[in-house]
């Protein structure tokens, strides 16, 4: 099978091989990792007809530029609403596009989101560790953060022409304020306080890595004792610190803690919250628990329904002319 | 022991023992993680044994709260026998210079003499009581009450993987290069994260450790040998 290869002419900070990440080791200190946006990160993947969770490329708003020195490879791009440059067409994330050899590819903040995901036909040559390549960020191990300047190979890289085009961008998320669970530690605070998380806005913090996301609001004293035993923590609990500013949890979280967490987001809402920039502002409310799982679940569905969807070929260039022809309703000549 | 349940989000239960770290708590953690371990409930993901509390992630697709709350005290009111004493694991340590900058402080914060602090830290009964911080970072219990000293008002950057670290009566052998807080006595080339894909981790949570003594000479070796390795 071919080969392609593109030379890392510049890589931001946090810019990592992800995949769905290893999950099963919390008991050990690691933490899932995986993308932060696991729903664009599958769109990217179910756009170019890949297997779920293949290992693909994290961009942060630092941003991507690679040269592409043997191809040529079709790639996918969704997340968020980065620019996108190939040679001197521009576009935006949410495409799917083939890269050929001598050709340039940029990834950059846009409008808006934090994070952009780079899917390939082809298979990433990247190190794993506990038998996945997901990046954890704050030790390296895994796939690894990309550098400026490395080489980044691919076998069984192919073309899928049937596959170019728009992505359709996901819309069965919820929008409005972030859905929490209270707890499992909001014994450790007063009511008030509670109540104030739960209407007052906060706006994300310049403080946001991978590992999670500080919030800035109100402040949300500790009642008592700030030396409670270390506890487990997840992605999307809210952990206060002793100066009673939250933070968000996120996929490179610590895997226990001493401060306690407030409150905890709900899965469908974390990847739309990771996609949130520094000085957005945001809210949060309340459901319960037995709400949550059914939000997840029906968040499942929605997901599943939506990948499908999008997994879908277009079909061939001439298939594709036609289609848009009969629902344009004009003549192709 | 009748837990504590609380739910986490849409996809965990945390099962609490005590509200205050005691032996009965973490014994009662580990009896019910081996418990889940040996008859998980359909849907279970994970469990994260912590100091007085267990930690059960499941697929929200597959079961609930309720479910997973049901499963738990079925297991509650099964198991009565003591947690396993778990397997005893040797971790080598030079206490030699330059590896244990902060032998003097401990000294003179307890009045002992370095080699007394070796020796105390030597004969400490120490058991594995979580994971956490990051990979690899295994909390043990059982500092010896003479040594036993406070973290440091504020830390010291890039401490060195391999550390040995002490704070009250918790001991840690770091795993990466990071910031700590904790006092450092001694450097161990003994691998935590030990690289076997079927053994990823030297220890599980309960195991017993013992501290082995080895000069500035034999580390070197050693430690080389990981490398090479």
């Amino acid at each position: 099978m071919a080969e392609a290869a593109f030379t890392v002419a510049f890589a931001g900070p946090l810019v990592t091989v992800q995949d769905a990440g290893r999950p099963g080791h919390m008991r050990f200190g690691v933490p899932a990792s995986g993308a932060m946006d696991r729903l664009a990160f599958d769109a990217a993947n179910a756009a170019l007809g890949n297997e779920s969770g293949q290992t693909g490329i994290e961009i942060s708003l630092g941003g991507l530029i690679l040269q592409c020195t043997q191809g040529p490879v079709t790639v996918a791009i969704a997340g968020g609403d980065f620019t996108v440059q190939l040679g001197s067409q521009k576009t935006r994330s949410w495409t799917v596009l083939t890269v050929q050899k001598g050709e340039r590819l940029s990834i950059t903040a846009g409008k808006a989101g934090s994070w952009a995901y780079l899917a390939v036909a082809g298979r990433i040559m990247a190190p794993e560790w506990l038998g996945r390549q997901a990046t954890h960020s704050t030790s390296g191990f895994g796939g690894g953060a990309l550098q400026t300047g490395q080489t980044i190979t691919l076998s069984d890289a192919s073309l899928r022409e049937d596959r170019l085009g728009d992505i359709r961008k996901p819309d069965f998320q919820a929008s409005g304020p972030i859905r929490v669970v209270t707890g499992p530690q909001d014994q450790h605070f007063a009511k008030e306080t509670v109540a104030r998380f739960l209407s007052d806005s906060f706006t994300v913090s310049d403080a946001y890595d991978r590992m999670g996301m500080r919030l800035k609001g109100p402040e949300l004293p500790l009642a008592g004792a700030l030396s409670i035993p270390s506890e487990p923590i997840v992605r999307g609990s809210v952990q206060v610190s002793g100066d009673g500013v939250p933070t968000v949890l996120l996929a490179d979280h610590q895997t226990t803690g001493g401060y306690p967490k407030i409150a905890t987001v709900i899965s469908p809402d974390i990847d739309r919250l990771a996609q949130y920039r520094a000085g957005q502002s945001l809210r949060c409310v309340e459901i319960t628990s037995a709400q949550a799982v059914a939000e997840a679940r029906s968040y499942a569905l929605g997901k599943a329904d939506y990948l499908a969807e999008v997994s879908v070929a277009r079909g061939t260039l001439a298939q594709r002319l036609m289609r848009e022809n009969l629902n344009h309703g004009c003549v192709f000549d | 022991m009748a837990p504590e349940f609380k739910a986490i989000a849409d996809h965990a239960l945390l099962v609490t023992f005590a509200d205050e770290i005691s032996d009965s708590a973490h014994g009662a953690v580990l009896a019910l993680d081996a418990a889940l371990g040996a008859a998980p409930p359909e849907g279970m993901i994970e469990t994260v044994p912590a100091m007085v509390n267990l930690l059960v992630s499941f697929d929200p697709i597959v079961t609930d709260h309720d479910a997973i709350k049901t499963h738990v005290q079925g297991c509650l009111r099964a198991t009565i026998e003591a947690p396993s004493a778990g397997t005893s694991r040797i971790v080598q340590v030079c206490y030699d210079a330059p590896f244990s900058p902060d032998l003097e402080a401990v000294s003179a914060a307890t009045g002992l003499a370095p080699e007394s602090v070796i020796q105390a830290h030597l004969a400490g009964d120490f058991r594995v009581l979580m994971y956490g911080f990051a990979p690899g970072y295994a909390y043990l219990s059982g500092v010896a009450k003479a040594i036993q000293v406070p973290r440091k008002p504020a830390p010291v950057r890039d401490v060195p993987a391999g550390s040995v670290i002490i704070a009250g009566p918790q001991c840690l052998v770091t795993t990466l290069t990071m910031p700590t807080g904790w006092s450092i006595i001694g450097r161990s080339p003994t691998a935590i994260l030990t690289g076997d894909a079927d053994h990823p981790f030297l220890f599980d949570v309960g195991d017993r450790v013992t501290f082995e003594r080895i000069d500035a000479a034999t580390f070197a070796k050693l430690n080389k040998a990981g490398a090479d390795g």
